[in-house]
């Protein structure tokens, strides 16, 4: 099957050229998926996070702050800049959360999302509160390049961080540390007898977790060109684990995918259903829960596996 | 800060604490009973009180007694618990007892998610205000501090009734007792004849129908906008999470601080006054990590 993504991912790469009114819209749904796959990193443990915007937030106010202190930075540094941060962040937060597990780790990250959220909200003489924060153009390897330049390049190093950083994950999940991050979810107890951490392997996974928000904070930043609190607001965590359970929880694939088919969803269904958009998001997330619980990838396993009765 | 302020604060907080912890009782029942987190319980919340905006200013207008509001009120909250909360769990819930903890959660948030679209069809985004019920009860004064009857007796009343009629009929009445052994263990408990079933769906819409009465009672004291629910429920869950899950008594003292500490930063130091609930949070389970009175979950190998 691995060459149906070779096909797709080549179909993205020509989207600028073909349907270029579409280009936006990939590439907020391509710096939104980098965020679900951090939350499905998670979910890979068995565990959920209803407040893993705020590593996007993070990343993509740092990112802010460094611009509006350091005009025409390059953009290269804004990069890295974001995603230690949110890494560095991930440390701190999850240093606290690993110890716990279920419901109190989900609702734990959304306290520490709410914190951070009211003080975006309410220090405005740093922030700009709920106005956010207006990005100016950030400098590329020195040039300064137009607004559609800047956006196409965008463009194409979000896909091309998707496929390093996709195959990175997929990589890490069947590395030897993947492996005991997964034990978490089916059998913690037994890695405890084995003499190892699983708070620590834990801890790893929320670290490679918060970096992957990252870099999707900062992409996405740069792309809408303005930060506001609404990054880090509840609503966004939630939405994060939607487009995971959306495409396959626990698929890496899944949640580009996911990510794709919900920016279309929501495009469109606020376009043409102003009024009823959210409904319209809140039934279709039913439909694949009640019907299709291994989500879209598992619509498409199931596609795959009807001829040949293999099994994936 | 002088004694007056002192007062206010704490009056304040009383009234705020009995309007959080009606809320955060049937996000708790509902929890403690059927292991669900229902993110759409802010949402009933929300329409708990455009339901009594509406009622109550309808029956108002039409030439009754202020007084007829506090049953109005009760008669919202039954209405959105019975014709809302009912058919979520009926039509929805039940398909997903069985499956993972993820996906109950996201069915109760798309349902969240339709019910905020649900609330601006029907009443838009304007705010409403409608607060008869509150001049209605006349003020009181204690120590010099001018207060109204209904946020410093009326809602702190509701909130210990409530709390000690939960209790009795949890563990005093049949039904409660059902419904605390259905908790304990579902499959015992259909085995010995209890329609399980019937429990959950009691249960849920006796959940429902504390947010909605606590979106009813809420109604007079605020004004009634979009986005109410979403705030309501991120707070209801720190007061669950910090009380330990399913804990009631956690609950009212949970409640209490949550109430007291954000009254206390509006007078001294307002920036951080929505902070304050999850500061709490944070506080509280890093010294206990099960929950103010939860207990440490026994662990299967």
């Amino acid at each position: 099957m691995s060459w149906l993504w070779v096909v797709g991912i080549a179909l993205l790469a020509l989207v600028p050229f073909v349907a270029p009114n579409l280009q936006l819209l990939v590439s907020f749904a391509l710096a939104k998926g980098l965020a679900v796959v951090g939350v499905t990193v998670l979910l890979r443990a068995g565990q959920v996070s209803f407040g893993h915007a705020l590593f996007f937030g993070i990343s993509a106010y740092i990112g802010a702050f460094v611009m509006a202190s350091f005009p025409a930075t390059e953009f290269l540094v804004i990069l890295i800049a974001g995603t230690l941060g949110a890494t560095l962040a991930g440390l701190v937060v999850g240093l606290f959360v690993v110890r716990y597990r279920g419901i109190f780790f989900g609702m734990l990250n959304l306290a520490f999302s709410m914190i951070f959220w009211s003080i975006l909200e309410k220090f405005y003489h740093y922030t700009g509160g709920a106005d956010g924060i207006r990005l100016t153009r950030p400098t590329v390897l020195g040039m300064e390049l137009g607004r559609g330049a800047f956006e196409l390049f965008l463009y194409y190093l979000a896909i091309v961080l998707v496929v390093a950083l996709g195959w990175f994950t997929i990589r890490w999940f069947a590395s030897p540390v993947g492996q005991l991050f997964q034990t978490i979810k089916t059998n913690e107890t037994r890695l405890e007898y084995l003499g190892i951490s699983p708070r620590r392997a834990l801890l790893s996974g929320y670290l490679l977790s918060a970096a992957l928000c990252g870099v999707g904070g900062i992409l996405m930043a740069t792309t809408q060109g303005v930060v506001t609190p609404e990054y880090v607001w509840w609503v966004r965590s939630a939405e994060m684990v939607f487009i995971a359970v959306l495409g396959g929880a626990g698929s890496v694939r899944g949640a580009f995918i996911g990510a794709l088919i919900y920016e279309f969803v929501r495009t469109y269904a606020s376009a043409y259903a102003g009024d009823v958009w959210q409904m319209l998001l809140g039934a279709f997330l039913l439909v694949i829960i009640l019907f299709a619980p291994g989500g879209i990838m598992g619509l498409i396993g199931a596609a795959f596996s009807r001829g040949g009765r293999k099994s994936s | 800060m002088n004694f007056t302020t002192f007062l206010l604060a704490l009056f304040d907080g009383v009234s705020y604490a009995a309007l959080v912890f009606i809320v955060a009782l049937g996000l708790t029942l509902i929890f403690g009973v059927m292991r669900i987190l229902n993110v759409a319980h802010g949402s009933l919340y929300a329409i708990g009180a455009y339901a009594t905006v509406s009622i109550v200013g309808w029956v108002l207008a039409m030439g009754a007694a202020p007084v007829l509001a506090f049953p109005l009120m009760l008669v919202s909250a039954v209405l959105v618990g019975v014709l809302i909360g009912g058919p979520i769990e009926y039509f929805l819930l039940r398909r997903i007892y069985d499956k993972s903890e993820v996906l109950q959660l996201l069915v109760t948030f798309a349902v969240f998610m339709i019910l905020e679209d649900v609330q601006r069809l029907v009443w838009g985004t304007q705010p409403y205000f409608e607060a008869q019920a509150l001049r209605a009860l006349g003020n009181v004064s204690v120590f010099g501090v001018t207060y109204t009857v209904y946020q410093l007796i009326l809602l702190p009343s509701v909130a210990i009734v409530l709390l000690l009629g939960l209790r009795f009929f949890l563990r005093r009445t049949v039904t409660g007792k059902l419904i605390t052994a259905t908790t304990e263990d579902r499959e015992a408990a259909q085995s010995i004849g209890i329609d399980a079933d019937r429990v959950f769906l009691l249960t849920f819409v006796l959940g429902a129908v504390l947010a909605g009465l606590g979106g009813a009672l809420a109604s007079p004291t605020t004004s009634i906008l979009p986005g109410m629910g979403a705030d309501m429920i991120v707070l209801s869950f720190a007061v669950v999470a910090t009380a330990g899950l399913g804990q009631i008594e956690g609950a009212a003292l949970t409640a209490l601080m949550i109430g007291m500490g954000r009254s206390f930063a509006i007078y001294i130091w307002p920036e951080i006054a929505v902070l304050v609930p999850y500061l709490i949070m944070v506080l509280v389970l890093l010294v206990r990590p099960e929950g103010l009175f939860g207990s440490p979950a026994a662990r299967k190998i």
